[in-house]
């Protein structure tokens, strides 16, 4: 399916979803995401997202179910499966389908419409006249829930989200769950620097703190210990109110979610606070609170580094992958943030990681 | 040596250096010639203020090796940008 084609039926279904039992509605649709991973249309009350091209429909499926039965940690979804998009038709840039779609807005208006998924920028590394896709998009429903502010991160809320992952990683594992998609996630972000800015200078601290980690954190060998069920892509666009705008926070995004290292999910959070961004209070904030919930990733007391180091190291040269991908991209520089972490890639080159029970072997 | 006052025993106990007879009966305490000086100037060093306490910076989380140099277990203070939120920080924390 063409993208023109995507959003227009992402909205339809939304609609149809929000409205079955009405002709018609004064609503209009907003555009939540529009990346080559990810489409977010909301309509009133629900939301409609078709997932990456090539989405494995059985793991999604298990995905799907696992968060389905997790009802207060994650938003369950609307329907119990995910349906595939109607067949795609390569449309050509410019005919007359492109005007004709129905009206779809960008979602600016209504502060708690705003879905977190928008906030990364609308991302077409090639667009041609004509892009058939092999496979039809996977869509899933889902309720619509209010995010964290993304212009008051401020009050992001670091403890509900700690309880909500000590809760997700002691849960029981499902059987069958694929493992979390973290690694692969920073694998992928590697391969888009190499294929994207492969001469950048920034690219080299980059690989070379890469190359400090071990196998499986690189996503070329399985993931060691027993395994937890993981969020795997945790960040603030993941953490949504349900019933909207007060109820409580819930997470969203089932995509990443699986089996692995528990550690992996705080890692973002520990990655900025060890490249200088995250202030120690709110470090600490999230850190207390994960470990107050029992949370099994990290030790009850003590220095929680050893576990976290790789999952850590990881996640910053994600960070930094993408931010050198997408300067390239814009044409300018690092600005100091992507610096910082580039330099903490930099630092790390030079350190061989924290060893626990085989997490760095 | 008996109290000049009431004639029990006295006993001699050593303060900071400085010699005291304290009577066993009546508790009364007599003090050698320059021992009254050295009290008094005992007594001024204690009520000085205290030196102020080294600053207790409040103990900083442990952050790993490859820390940012001014974050973490480094500088036990905030970091490079903790202060307000950078635009662009803002966006990474939202951003997968």
């Amino acid at each position: 399916m063409t993208a023109d084609a995507l959003l227009p039926e992402l909205a339809a279904q939304a609609a149809g979803a929000a409205h079955r039992a009405a002709d018609r509605c004064p609503c209009t649709a907003a555009v939540l995401a529009d990346r080559p991973d990810a489409a977010v249309v909301r309509h009133a009350g629900v939301v409609a997202k078709a997932h990456a091209p090539g989405t494995d429909p059985a793991a999604l499926a298990l995905r799907l179910t696992t968060a389905a039965a997790l009802p207060g940690i994650f938003l369950p979804p609307l329907t119990p499966a995910a349906v595939p998009l109607a067949t795609p038709i390569p449309v050509p840039r410019g005919t007359p389908a492109r005007r004709t779609a129905p009206a779809i807005a960008p979602d600016r208006h209504h502060r708690d419409c705003r879905h977190p998924e928008q906030s990364e920028q609308p991302e077409h590394p090639e667009h041609p006249e004509h892009r058939p896709t092999p496979h039809p998009r996977l869509m899933t429903l889902w309720p619509h829930g209010t995010p964290v502010d993304p212009e008051d991160p401020d009050a992001a809320p670091w403890e509900a989200a700690a309880a909500l992952l000590a809760r997700l990683h002691r849960g029981p594992v499902p059987p069958a769950l694929p493992p979390m998609r973290g690694p692969a996630k920073a694998a992928l972000a590697v391969a888009r620097l190499r294929a994207t800015a492969p001469g950048r200078s920034a690219a080299r601290p980059v690989e070379r703190a890469w190359a400090t980690l071990p196998a499986w954190a690189r996503d070329e060998a399985p993931m060691p210990g027993g395994g937890a069920l993981c969020h795997g892509d945790l960040h603030l666009g993941q953490l949504v109110r349900h019933p909207a705008p007060g109820g409580p926070w819930l997470l969203i995004d089932v995509d990443d979610l699986g089996v692995g290292v528990p550690a992996w999910d705080l890692a973002r959070p520990a990655a900025w606070y060890a490249c200088g961004l995250l202030p120690p209070e709110e470090w600490t904030r999230f850190l207390t609170a994960y470990r107050a919930a029992g949370g099994p990733a990290v030790p009850a007391e003590g220095d929680p580094w050893p576990a976290l180091d790789v999952p850590a190291r990881a996640l910053t040269v994600q960070t930094a992958a993408l931010a050198i991908v997408r300067a390239t991209r814009d044409g300018r520089p690092l600005d100091e943030i992507e610096l910082a972490v580039v330099d903490a890639c930099d630092r790390m080159s030079g350190l061989p990681p924290e060893l626990d029970d085989g997490l760095a072997k | 040596m008996q109290c000049p006052k009431c004639h029990a025993p006295m006993h001699t106990y050593n303060r900071n250096g400085v010699q005291i007879e304290q009577c066993s009966g009546c508790r009364g305490i007599f003090l050698d010639y320059g021992e009254l000086e050295a009290l008094t100037r005992l007594e001024s060093q204690w009520s000085q203020p205290a030196p102020p306490p080294a600053p207790q910076a409040y103990p900083a989380p442990p952050a790993p090796a490859w820390g940012a140099p001014h974050g973490g277990h480094h500088g036990g203070g905030h970091g490079h940008y903790g202060h307000h939120r950078h635009k662009s920080f803002g966006h990474m924390l939202f951003s997968s």
